[in-house]
């Protein structure tokens, strides 16, 4: 049963949310103050984002689109449906090409972010997620390569086990073991990759995109407009 | 009169929050930006680009071998390799953790011994598994396995030694000019392991490892690299170690190219010939990975964007405009 105090907030409208008191209204109210609608899907940028750079971050997460659409198509026709069908080929390839792309736009945003200096002004944990969401990637299209049930996964699956084993996790990561590295391609990697992906988009919209190093109040962009605004 | 406590000027480069512009909400000049419709062009963009490289382009897949034809291009290699699995001195035999307890085998950095301290997990024991375990899966064993397993352990190391030896000087290495000697059992053996591999059926034996199910190729993939045949493949793609290993393809195809700083570091001394390569490259990408997750608070690393202007290329409008 709600409590009166609740009620009465429940009934003042979105404005009114100071009075809950549950963990659902807190994290609403907490979630609201970091992320509001207007920033989550904002319809202006600061002028200075007009650069081809700006590009490749979307760019990286429409070709992870692509991997997740083409590899669910892999995955649901099973491990050797590719080498015996030209469709299972094409998508094969599709998954392919895609993961190459993702990873092209990826370093290109990985580093046009370090050229900008993108941890500036409290975003260090936008720049370490998307650092980690670049590692785990690796991970990920490493396990994708031993899947392929052809010459070239039983060769990396025999080279790569022994940097695995000499560090201590060949037994649980084992690249010989198709049954695991299933698992590991199809469900955590990508849910990992996913997530990291998810939470630094996030980051992004929270702290908006850096300002030029060295930017200053004179500058015209910003003088100009607190001007306009008087 | 009240004494204002001096600000320390702040690192222009640094993390934090700070009070400059790039800590603050942007309050100058905006444009009109679309979030929904670029995450849709960039879509229908990348969908194209995956349709024409895919089309044009196409993927590489290099048929998987088998232990039938490896038996069946090189028959003297599989079986001195057999012959070595037998004997226990092949490379797996003497690999140590996770697949034995081989001693002084095993890859440290200093005191520290990941290997050994994850165990024995996956235990193969290289004579059962790939050689006497198939040849008595067979309705009717070869009588050479009851007389291998009377044998002391110093006659069996001398027959399989012996053998060995005979197989390696044999002319052009063919099985059939092996000389005449004391082996034992050991070549009635391996010719019925070879025509059990020439048929097929050994595949299925050690892959299998007496279930229906089986999903783990780890016994097969380890006897098949113990021999020079997959090795031999995989050079020929241009696939070893030596040549940036697994960060290749087969075929013209860009590969995983996004190891290079791991295969890097495999191509170059003194990394390429220690014999713990494998532990230092690992915990040498490791730190340098970390390294690059960390750059914002590393004095000298953060400040390169500031020193070396690529950000005046990426910001060139905002500063001719100021």
């Amino acid at each position: 049963m709600s409590t009166p105090t609740k009620e009465r907030a429940a009934e003042s409208g979105p404005d009114e949310i100071e009075p809950f008191s549950t963990w659902t209204g807190r994290a609403r109210r907490w979630m609201l103050k970091k992320l509001p609608p207007d920033k989550l899907l904002p319809e202006s940028q600061p002028s200075y984002v007009a650069s081809w750079i700006y590009v490749f971050g979307m760019g990286a997460i429409a070709s992870l689109a692509v991997v997740i659409a083409s590899g669910l198509v892999l995955s649901l026709n099973g491990p050797s449906w590719w080498h015996l069908s030209g469709l299972g080929r094409f998508v094969n390839s599709t998954h392919l090409w895609s993961v190459e792309f993702f990873f092209l736009f990826m370093v290109v945003h990985l580093w046009g972010k370090f050229w900008m200096a993108s941890w500036r002004g409290g975003r260090v944990l936008t720049w370490i997620t998307g650092v980690f969401s670049f590692a785990v990637s690796i991970a990920a299209a490493f396990t994708g390569y031993l899947l392929q049930t052809n010459f070239e996964s039983q060769w990396i699956a025999f080279e790569a086990k022994d940097a695995l084993n000499a560090a201590g996790i060949g037994a649980w990561f084992n690249v010989a073991n198709l049954g695991q590295m299933f698992t590991w391609h199809i469900v955590l990697l990508p849910l990992g990759v996913g997530a990291i992906v998810a939470f630094h988009v996030i980051l992004v919209r929270m702290h908006g995109v850096v300002s030029p190093i060295d930017a200053a109040e004179t500058d015209s962009q910003l003088a100009n407009a607190k001007e306009a605004s008087k | 009169m009240t004494v204002t406590k001096p600000t320390r000027r702040e690192n222009p480069m640094s993390w934090r929050t700070g009070t400059g512009i790039a800590g603050r909400p942007w309050t100058g000049a905006v444009r009109e930006y679309d979030l929904f419709k670029e995450l849709t062009i960039g879509l229908v963009a990348v969908i194209l680009l995956v349709l024409a490289a895919s089309a044009l382009f196409g993927s590489p897949d290099d048929k998987a071998v088998s232990l039938k034809s490896w038996a069946v291009a090189q028959p003297s290699d599989f079986v001195a390799t057999a012959t070595a699995e037998l004997a226990g001195t092949s490379d797996t035999a003497g690999y140590g953790p996770p697949y034995n307890s081989t001693p002084g085998a095993t890859q440290t950095l200093g005191p520290i011994d990941l290997q050994t301290l994850a165990g024995v997990k996956l235990p193969i024991d290289t004579a059962q598994a790939f050689v006497l375990g198939p040849l008595s899966s067979l309705p009717t064993p070869p009588s050479g396995v009851a007389t291998w397993k009377a044998a002391s352990a110093d006659q069996r190391t001398a027959w399989t030694d012996a053998y060995a030896k005979a197989l390696d000087k044999a002319k052009n290495h063919d099985l059939a000019n092996v000389a005449s000697g004391d082996y034992g059992p050991v070549p009635a053996m391996m010719r019925t392991l070879l025509t059990m591999a020439k048929q097929g059926s050994l595949d299925s034996v050690i892959s299998a490892q007496g279930k229906f199910y089986n999903l783990d190729y780890t016994p097969a993939i380890l006897f098949m690299g113990d021999g020079a045949y997959l090795n031999d493949l995989a050079a020929g793609l241009h696939l070893s170690g030596d040549q940036w290993g697994m960060m290749n393809e087969t075929g013209n195809y860009p590969g995983q190219s996004w190891l290079w700083l791991f295969s890097f570091f495999y191509q170059i001394e003194p990394f390429a010939s220690l014999p713990n390569a494998d532990i230092v490259v690992v915990v040498l990408v490791a730190i340098l990975t970390l390294a690059l997750m960390l750059v914002p608070f590393i004095p000298g690393l953060r400040a390169i964007p500031r020193v070396i202007p690529l950000h005046r290329l990426i910001w060139r409008d905002y500063y001719r405009r100021r």
